[in-house]
């Protein structure tokens, strides 16, 4: 791509061809108006694209396989541990870092700071695909797949937390697919759709933030469950929800940071100056929204120590862990935030974003799998299970690098759909 | 009036109305019982006395044909099972092909090998019932915790929930894999007033079957006729909220694999706290929020109004 842009190639964002009065053709905005010829020729000059067709090569087969020879031959089949990588990283990693779509609705949209507004449809971005794959990681763990829908039509059983879960993040998958067709709308000449949404946007926050507390705070809850299996510090029956929930703030906005610094090294051809000017100015106020929440989680984080008297448990070596986790992914992305913030370094800020990225990785499967059974025993999952997870999460990667590609995420729409 | 409202509450969020009906059942529930369900009145049960069960594993065989279940790897009068060890080295445990197994421990200062009988509990508020998002399970009045494997849709929640470790999964099965766990021989026997056919079959007597609160009196009867017999504590009678299936054992109960951590409190207690906050962000979430919109864009409004003035 760069080599093309050399050449004087500009992408499409307009729906006119320039200096012409024909609009671009459906097949003209698939290759960015480029020639299938073209496009080709790019794609073999990507070098991630040879590292993608590896995975692919090695992980479609087995990720079929999965479906074909069932769970048993794909996992360890652990009654033990019946929850393995498909969940502890696909649904229990993946949602919270995929907060930003929340975060950035309200921030933009209920508090009214437009200035955060180059960002938004990049967070709103990175969480509905986030959501999105949680369902397909879901999809891969779930014993009956094609039952997807039994909780919210044919059998219900609601005083569940996983149900809460269910129709949750159902409900906030819609709400979120509604707050990007504006951008939608923008690359096919739509106008009534954007009008539509624009006129019920505060709705689709405000739900968006409901359904987010409760979806984020009852992942955590779902461990309550459990109240024996995961080790004491990382449980708490009172708090579980709202460290779930605190922590997928920062974890949201976090990934947010780490994407858009993605963006801004990788996909510099596609940021207009609107993105990339205001980036760094974007970068440190997401950054005050994370040592906020970092400081909160922090302190509930304590206080739920204290709630449940479980100093004890710091001198073990599981409470080794527990201080490596919280001194390395809160307390250092909180001074290195708080750091750039003070000194206005946008690039220590992005560091400290994906030091906060990997804590909530950490935290998520630690509390699902590393210190899950913490009296029986430690199980490795299978290494299936390492190829069907990174598998999926290339495909993940593959689909948000297409869509920044084509809908105007990180550039303006030199439209006149409005 | 009241029909439009509640229409009108009913349309503006389905998702947060069913979500409010669920924690606001939640609480009805425990408020009924003073936080506390407590299980049937007359829920059957069954007392085990550990102290007579000589590892025969007939109960094993009795179990595998009742529920027709799949042979065995190793024949059921093969003891050798009780050396083997599943990963962590831990004793065998309820699987896919096997809804109860009998363990041995060699306890130190006892005179033989103590055998323990494992399998579903039947907890009066079950932990893989309230965790279960399709109602796949069900607590009968009988007492038995039978599960309907049409609705699951295998999402192995009720795995994570279960405290004693018992539902087992069928993973081998790619088209139709299904929860696999002991129902008491709900179907065919408990259900008639029968007892399960483990403990028909059983040569020593080791099971007592029973109303559950007859068993509790009998139990204790036998530990305070037998002073010095029994160690003072029948496992099942409050653990977990009570379980159907109790333990009468005359060694301690966590030198042969019983956990004493689990409580008196049934696991539900432990997510309530999450549950009571679900209803209170759904109806205080939307006024706080718009409120928080309306001051902050109130500089802006102010101006747009200030020139009509």
């Amino acid at each position: 791509m760069k080599k093309l842009i050399a050449e004087g190639f500009q992408p499409i964002d307009t729906l006119i061809k320039p200096n012409t009065n024909n609009p671009w053709s459906w097949k003209d905005k698939l290759f960015l108006g480029l020639t299938p010829q073209e496009y080709m020729k790019q794609l073999f000059r990507n070098p991630f694209n040879w590292i993608l067709a590896i995975i692919y090569a090695v992980g479609i087969p087995i990720l079929v396989g999965r479906f074909i020879f069932g769970l048993g031959w794909a996992t360890h089949s652990s009654y033990d541990y019946p929850w393995g990588l498909f969940l502890g990283w696909g649904l229990f990693v993946m949602v919270p870092l995929s907060a930003s779509g929340f975060m950035m609705g309200t921030t933009v949209e209920l508090f009214g700071r437009k200035d955060f507004k180059p960002i938004e449809r990049l967070g709103l971005l990175n969480g509905l695909l986030g959501y999105f794959f949680a369902v397909v990681f879901l999809e891969v763990d779930l014993g009956q797949p094609w039952r997807l829908v039994y909780p919210m039509f044919v059998s219900l059983g609601p005083a569940a937390v996983l149900f809460l879960v269910a129709w949750h993040v159902a409900t906030y998958l819609s709400v979120q697919i509604a707050e990007l067709v504006p951008a939608t709308s923008e690359l096919m000449g739509w106008v009534k759709p954007k009008k539509f949404i624009k006129s019920i946007v505060l709705g689709l926050t405000i739900a968006g933030i409901i359904l987010s507390t409760l979806h984020q705070g009852a992942l955590g809850a779902l461990f309550t469950y459990a109240p024996g299996k995961v080790h004491p510090l990382w449980f708490s029956a009172a708090f579980q929800w709202f460290h779930f929930f605190c922590s997928s703030i920062f974890g949201g906005l976090s990934m947010l940071i780490v994407v858009s610094t993605l963006s801004k090294w990788f996909l510099q051809w596609r940021c207009d100056a609107n993105f990339s000017k205001n980036l760094d100015r974007i970068t440190l106020g997401i950054a005050k929204g994370c040592s906020m929440a970092l400081i909160t989680y922090l302190v509930i984080k304590l206080v739920a120590l204290a709630h449940d008297n479980e100093w004890g448990y710091l001198l073990t070596g599981w409470g080794q862990l527990y201080i490596f986790e919280m001194t390395a992914c809160v307390i250092l992305p909180l001074v290195l935030f708080t750091m750039a913030i003070r000194t206005n370094r946008a690039g220590l800020a992005r560091f400290a974003a994906f030091i906060a990225v990997f804590g909530i990785a950490l935290n998520r499967l630690n509390t699902v799998l590393i210190t899950f059974n913490w009296q029986l025993y430690q199980e490795i999952p299978h290494w299936r299970e390492f190829v069907i997870a990174i598998t999926v999460y290339a495909t993940y990667i593959v689909v948000y690098r297409a869509v920044l590609y084509r809908l105007p995420i990180l550039y303006t729409w030199q439209g006149d759909s409005k | 009036m009241k029909k439009m409202n509640r229409r009108n509450f009913i349309k503006g969020s389905l998702a947060g109305g069913i979500a409010t009906a669920a924690a606001a059942g939640k609480a009805k529930k425990a408020s009924a019982a003073g936080g506390d369900f407590g299980g049937y009145p007359d829920s059957m049960g069954v007392l085990v006395d550990l102290t007579k069960c000589v590892g025969c594993r007939t109960c094993e065989a009795a179990c595998n044909k009742e529920q027709g279940l799949p042979e065995p790897d190793k024949p059921f009068d093969d003891l050798s099972v009780f050396d083997e060890h599943r990963h962590g080295g831990l004793p065998r445990r309820t699987t896919e092909k096997a809804y109860t197994v009998v363990n041995r421990y060699n306890v130190e200062g006892r005179e033989h090998p103590l055998f323990r009988k494992f399998q579903c509990n039947h907890c009066n508020e079950p932990a893989c019932l309230t965790s279960c998002f399709v109602n796949a399970y069900t607590k009968t009045p009988e007492g038995a915790v039978i599960y309907n494997p049409k609705v699951c849709v295998g999402c192995r929640t009720c795995m994570i929930a279960c405290p004693f470790y018992v539902p087992a999964y069928s993973y081998s099965s790619a088209i139709n894999p299904v929860v696999k766990k002991c129902i008491m021989c709900y179907d065919t026997r408990l259900k008639f007033g029968r007892p399960p056919a483990c403990v028909e079959s059983c040569p020593q007597g080791v099971m007592t079957f029973g109303k559950r609160k007859d068993l509790i009196a009998l139990a204790h009867e036998k530990i305070g006729g037998n002073p010095g017999k029994y160690v003072e504590h029948l496992y099942g009678e409050r653990e977990v909220g009570g379980t159907s299936w109790m333990y009468l054992s005359d060694v301690p109960f966590d030198k042969i694999g019983f956990d004493m951590h689990l409580g008196k409190e049934p696991i539900i207690s432990y997510v309530k706290d999450f549950l009571a906050i679900v209803p209170m962000v759904l109806c205080i979430w939307p006024a706080l929020f718009t409120g928080f919109h309306l001051l902050s864009t109130r500089k802006q409004a102010n101006k747009e109004e200030s020139p009509k003035a």
